[in-house]
């Protein structure tokens, strides 16, 4: 395999220093790629390929026929990430997590941050997300994002940054842990003694998380994943992770309430529910408590919950703090609750609720990029520099219209990987969805998922959208790599 | 186990076994016609008998033709019947229900699928379809053993092997009822001679030619249906199949042997004990298509027991109780 060819210009590359040599986290890596024959990675490549279709590792993708099902698109070049950099954000994340529970308990609550005026009340207050119909409540544990999956992005600067908290119904996370599968399976000798942080251990971590968080009281609690469905995009997704903790999968057909608690219909009847790993948008939940046309609910679910008879993970209401105009206050947020300095920096980000800033993005609407602040997937995003003149137009007029909902960022250049592109590696630009779980301690999964935008100078990584994706290896702390053993040498 | 997830499973085994036996009916009738000179809707009309779906046919089709029978029954994806429906709905039950099946198994079927799916596309797959026949039963066997050594013989393996003896008992009880109906009139003709490769045939169908001839040795008529029928130890007679259906049932409830706690249970439980005082005499002075005839639809009743007490939902429940209510108010 020949690699002198491979150049990224201008941006950071996570494998290749600016000089054409590998970075050191990188460095064993490449070696073992370079002793690889012609034509042996692009076959183990459609090796992994053939067995995703065969295992029926897919996503469904909106907007298509009901139901169509796409092979989840992966590379076999993984992205290393350096052990000491690492260790730096897992820390970062374990304090954004921190920060971000105590902010959405005190938002239901006490309200004292806004008294305090560390961050303006009638922002949050506005927000969409808001939900009155968890006002005064508080969640077992004190936790309301157990599950939260952190978008991170590297700048050309080679600085991290977080781009999105996500902290409703992230998902990715089984697609990690498949990648990972894919790679141990089709590309076993490269892997193998290369000190790889393990990331098995999830859905226990994961299943430890939601029991930890059930209703006081409850000895020996069961835990359900309550899925909207099969035509869910992520649906593979709730299917993998109730099979990987071993607890039934639902849909809100399966559940009724009675006698104030939740129930699963079962072949012996009614069976009472403690924990709801829920994928369901908050607005879906229950139709007698949110949206009175959702098929996907339960009703009276939210009786039970405000009783503190079930638990709900994540906890309704969480979306308040992953709106993203609140987003670029969770430095001030950190500094409040923890009296920290944020260790992971926010992209720098115009609130076009505010009239300075607001017209400074009108008017450069040309460099920057333009987002709602409650979407997720990518939708309604507007790429500024690539935006038809006609698109951007279209744009100001639904900032002008409506400036709450829209904030601006600078145009990131994301780092890039290298990528298998025909019979030749490319650089490609990534993103890093690491997943964080929050119960009664934090949980960092090692790595996370690496989405990489598989078209030439492409950004877009959403796999809605032609993404692809990658295994992320964490090296271990304090151990460089191990000698190349005879046996993971290819010989052919 | 969830109500859904046992429906979704009971139906899974149920497709996966519908498509293998008509690619048995497929296979066989192939063979049959092969040295035949015989006017070819005769010999492919009967087929269509088979699995009950003449009408759709006759609408759809026309005439019976080898070429129109095959594509129906094979490719056809209006046909809920066809191989190609039966796999697509089979996977989309696994799908639903991926959590709890064993990972070879679900592998197995996505495979199955693709394969009818792929073959499908090919133009010449049924000019001679053996070979495309047995690659489906030899599916349907893998997965079948797939299932029973990877998964734990509980609950949900037993609602699963449930909705595919159902199946087969159905699927056998067809195949003889239809080829008796051609049969018989020849073996009753004094002095004709016995059609033995169409007897042998029949039992082929049913993978049941070698196991017969070991029990009985020559073809005769009523001890085919014997066999086929009565059987309690080849695993695709309807006795057989009814047998074990009632153990996976008790295992499911916990019933003690002779006993009974719902409707599904007593239902089997009434067309099994009648099954085991039955003998191949009595079944032939009743008429053997009336036999059959009330065999099917006394597993109808024990399909919709079985579907109304294990899979039926307390908010399906409460609605069918309150239109009931409402109906009775107003009449």
């Amino acid at each position: 395999m020949r690699l002198a060819s491979y150049q990224s210009n201008g941006v950071f590359d996570e494998m290749f220093a600016p000089n054409g040599q590998p970075r050191p986290s990188g460095a064993r890596f490449v070696e073992r790629l370079q002793s690889l024959s012609d034509g042996s990675l692009q076959q183990r490549q459609k090796a992994a390929e053939l067995s995703l279709e065969n295992l029926g590792i897919t996503f469904n993708v909106y907007g298509h026929s009901a139901g169509t099902e796409k092979v989840w698109p992966f590379d076999l070049l993984p992205r290393i990430i350096d052990a000491n950099e690492w260790a730096v954000v897992e820390r970062g994340l374990k304090q954004r997590i921190r920060a971000l529970n105590f902010f959405i308990n005190d938002v239901y609550n006490e309200r004292k941050i806004f008294k305090d005026g560390a961050v303006p009340e009638d922002l949050v207050v506005s927000s969409k997300t808001l939900r009155s119909q968890c006002l005064g409540f508080q969640p077992p544990q004190g936790v309301w994002c157990h599950i939260t999956g952190v978008d991170l992005i590297r700048d050309q600067d080679g600085q991290i940054y977080v781009l999105e908290d996500n902290l409703r119904c992230p998902s990715g996370v089984s697609y990690v842990l498949e990648n990972r599968e894919m790679m141990k399976r089709t590309f076993a000798h490269v892997f193998q003694g290369m000190s790889v942080a393990p990331i098995e251990d999830y859905a226990e971590q994961l299943l430890q998380t939601l029991l930890e968080c059930a209703p006081a009281g409850v000895s020996n609690p069961t835990a359900v994943v309550l899925t909207p469905g099969i035509y869910n995009s992520a649906y593979f997704e709730h299917t993998f992770l109730a099979q990987q903790m071993g607890v039934e999968l639902v849909q809100g057909s399966d559940l009724v309430v009675e006698d104030g608690y939740v129930h699963m219909n079962t072949t012996r009847g009614l069976q009472r529910v403690d924990v709801i790993y829920r994928r369901i948008d908050d607005d879906f939940l229950d139709p007698k408590n949110f949206r009175e046309d959702s098929t996907l609910g339960v009703d009276h679910l939210m009786d039970v919950y405000r009783a503190g008879r079930v638990t709900l993970a994540n906890a309704p209401g969480t979306g308040v703090a992953d709106d993203k105009a609140v987003y670029a206050y969770v430095p001030e947020i950190i500094k409040y609750y923890l009296g920290e300095d944020a260790i992971l920096p926010n992209v720098p980000t115009y609130l076009c609720s505010d009239e300075k800033q607001r017209s400074h993005v009108l008017s450069n609407l040309d460099k920057l990029v333009v987002k709602p602040t409650n979407e997720s997937g990518g939708y309604g995003i507007l790429m500024g520099p690539q935006a038809s003149q006609a698109d951007r137009d279209k744009c100001a007029a639904a900032v002008r219209a409506n400036p709450r909902e829209w904030i601006a960022q600078p145009m990131l250049k994301l780092s890039t990987v290298p990528t298998l592109v025909g019979d030749e590696l490319k650089p490609r630009h990534v993103d890093l969805r690491p997943f964080v779980l929050c119960g009664k301690d934090i949980y960092v999964m090692p790595g996370g998922l690496t989405r990489v935008a598989l078209r030439e100078g492409s950004m877009v990584v959403n796999s809605s959208q032609g993404g692809g994706s990658k295994d992320t290896w964490v090296l271990r702390g304090g151990q460089s790599m191990p000698p190349l053993t005879p046996a993971a040498q290819e010989t052919n | 186990m969830l109500s859904r997830v046992a429906n979704s499973v009971y139906w899974l085994s149920r497709y996966v076994e519908r498509a293998e036996n008509v690619a048995r009916f497929i296979d066989v009738n192939y063979n049959l016609t092969l040295g035949e000179t015989d006017s070819l809707g005769n010999q492919w009309a009967p087929l269509v008998y088979t699995t009950g779906d003449q009408d759709s046919f006759a609408e759809r089709y026309g005439e019976p033709t080898r070429e129109n029978v095959l594509r129906f029954l094979s490719f056809d994806e209006e046909n809920p019947n066809s191989i190609i429906s039966c796999t697509a709905y089979a996977r989309e039950n696994a799908r639903t229900i991926r959590e709890i099946l064993p990972s070879v198994v679900w592998e197995q079927l996505n495979k199955f699928y693709f394969m009818v799916r792929t073959a499908a596309k090919i133009s010449t797959t049924l000019d001679q379809p053996q070979e495309f026949c047995e690659r489906v039963r030899l599916a349907s066997h893998l997965l079948v053993g797939a299932t029973d050594a990877t998964m734990s013989h509980g609950e949900a393996w037993h609602f699963s092997r449930l909705g595919r003896l159902l199946e087969r008992a159905d699927k056998t009880s067809r195949i003889v009822d239809v080829q008796y109906f051609i049969l018989l009139p020849d073996a009753r003709d004094v002095g004709s001679a016995l059609d033995v490769v169409r007897w042998s045939a029949l039992l082929k169908s049913a993978s049941a030619l070698v196991m017969y001839r070991r029990q009985h040795g020559k073809i005769v008529p009523d001890r085919v249906a014997d066999f086929l029928i009565l059987d309690r130890h080849f695993p695709r007679s309807m006795h057989f199949c009814l047998m074990k259906a009632q153990e996976s049932l008790r295992n499911i409830t916990g019933s003690a042997s002779g006993t009974f706690c719902n409707l599904a249970e007593q239902r089997m439980g009434q067309l099994c004990s009648t099954m085991d005082y039955t003998s191949v005499r009595d079944i032939v002075q009743h008429g053997l298509h009336q036999y059959i005839d009330d065999f099917q639809n006394q597993l109808n009743l024990v399909g919709e027991a079985i579907s109304d007490d294990f899979f039926t939902t307390q908010q399906q429940r409460k609605a069918r109780n309150a239109a009931t209510m409402s109906q009775s108010q107003s009449g």
